[in-house]
Order: C-alpha cells, then sequence, then structure tokens
C-alpha cells in the first residue's frame, strides 16, 4: 500500500512558520492539517488534469497547475508560486549543465552512488532523471 | 557544498517531490506529470498549510489559549467557501451525549413515518 501521507515534521515545520512564536499546534490539529494537505493534492491534481485533458495532452504541466490554483481560488498563490518557479527552473537548468560536462560513463556510476545517499539527494537525482525520460517522448 | 547547504536553510521546497507524486499518481486518471507541475504542487501544498493553519488561527477559539486547536480548523472548513473541499474529512465534533440524543430524535421522527407505512401494508396484506 501506498503512503498517502505526508512527512510530520515537515508539515510541522510549515505550520510553525505560519504561526506567531510559541503557539502551541495539538497533535489533532497536526494530523487534520496533514490529511487536508493530502486531500489539497488530489484536488490539485484533478483540478490541473482536467486543464491538460482540455488541451488534449496527457502530460500535466506548470500551466495546468497555475490554472488549477485559480479554478480553486488560491490566486493568492500565483504570485509566489510564479516566482519559485523561476528559480527552480534556474537550478535545474544549471543542474543539468553540470551533468553533461561529466563523461557518460561517470554519470551512470554517479546515479548508482546517489542511490545510497539520503534522500533529499534521490529526490533530485529522480527528478533528473524523470526529466530525462519525459523530454525523450517529446522527441 | 552548495547543495548541501541549499538542503539545509532556505530550501525552495520542503515537502519531499517523490511523497507528492506518489499521492498525484495515485488519481486514476494522471498519465504523467511534468517536473516543474511536480514543483509547483508541492510548493502551492506548503502554501496552502500556511494558509489553512495562520487562517484558522486567526479566525479560531483556539488562541485563547495561545494554541491551534482540531476545532479551529473544523470551523475554518465549515464557515470559509475557499476551504470547504475540506469539510467532510474535518467534521465538527459534538459531545457523545448531544449525539446520542440526536440519534434518538432521528429514530422517533423516522417511526412517526414508517409506521403511518407499515400500517398501510398491513391492509394490504389482509386485503391479499
Amino acid at each position: 500500500p501506498e503512503d498517502l501521507n505526508l512527512p510530520n515534521a515537515v508539515i510541522t515545520r510549515i505550520i510553525k512558520e505560519a504561526l506567531p512564536d510559541g503557539v502551541n499546534i495539538s497533535k489533532e490539529a497536526r494530523s487534520a492539517i496533514s490529511r487536508a494537505a493530502s486531500v489539497f493534492v488530489l484536488y490539485a491534481t484533478s483540478c490541473a488534469n482536467n486543464f491538460a485533458m482540455k488541451g488534449k495532452r496527457k502530460t500535466l504541466n506548470a500551466g495546468d497547475v497555475l490554472s488549477a490554483m485559480e479554478e480553486m481560488e488560491f490566486q493568492r498563490f500565483m504570485v509566489p508560486l510564479k516566482e519559485s518557479l523561476e528559480v527552480y527552473r534556474r537550478e535545474q537548468k544549471g543542474k543539468k549543465e553540470a551533468r553533461k560536462d561529466k563523461d557518460k560513463k561517470a554519470d551512470s556510476e554517479e546515479q548508482d552512488k546517489s542511490r545510497e545517499e539520503d534522500n533529499d539527494d534521490d529526490d533530485e537525482r529522480m527528478e533528473e532523471e524523470e526529466q530525462n525520460d519525459e523530454e525523450e517522448v517529446d522527441n | 557544498a552548495e547543495m548541501a547547504a541549499r538542503l539545509s536553510e532556505n530550501r525552495l521546497v520542503s515537502l519531499p517531490l517523490s511523497r507528492i507524486r506518489v499521492i498525484m499518481k495515485s488519481s486514476p486518471e494522471v498519465s504523467s506529470i511534468n517536473q516543474d507541475a511536480l514543483f509547483l504542487t508541492a510548493k502551492a501544498t506548503e502554501l496552502f498549510v500556511q494558509y489553512l493553519a495562520s487562517y484558522s488561527y486567526k479566525h479560531g477559539r483556539g488562541k485563547e489559549k495561545n494554541a491551534l486547536t482540531y476545532s479551529d480548523l473544523s470551523h475554518t472548513a465549515e464557515e470559509c467557501e475557499t476551504f470547504q473541499f475540506l469539510a467532510d474529512i474535518l467534521p465538527k465534533k459534538i459531545l457523545a451525549s448531544k449525539y446520542l440524543k440526536m440519534l434518538e430524535k432521528e429514530k422517533r421522527d423516522g417511526e412517526v413515518g414508517e409506521g403511518d407505512e407499515e400500517d398501510e401494508e398491513e391492509e394490504d396484506e389482509d386485503e391479499a
């Protein structure tokens, strides 16, 4: 069975950042927010997917997610999301160029090695692999 | 060294993209998700968590005790249109004694209506 829950520690940290210092968050409240966040992902995905289907595309793209946010009446997210996306794209581009500089053989060795590293690195590596896969599909 | 710095502070996003992806893919009609869409969904979820928490705290009674409570959250889901999609998963809580009284009342109301129908059925059976 897949784990559709988000990590408690991360959720707690995000909540704390939004509240004044020293405010207590009951375990029940934290758990409820975590569930709400999962539901949010599902709702946003469904909404974004409708936009993709309207555009006769099978792959959800950034525009679909942004349109979904507007549809769900979270316009307040638009500016921070667009700004973050710009930074993210620059980061991804930088990583890609760094990888291209390396030997192909070295690349495969690194991929094997990165799986042993902590989760965060795995996420980033996985993202790059996914991105490469999608590029091949587009070609 | 640069990557290590990013991981500890000033992360662009804290929620793990791999987990967000699992949740998104659990939707049967979704085929594939482009990298940017995955990132945006994760980031939007963080913004959502912050919005839900701060809104609930601001409009709730928990702050009288310097806390964010479940009740604050369910109140938000009920009162605020933007968060109404959460109403089913954040139901209001009531005392058990009140709930039992509600059940008894529903049962009484139900019997008044059902009783008439049963009488009719019995008459039919007699006729048959």
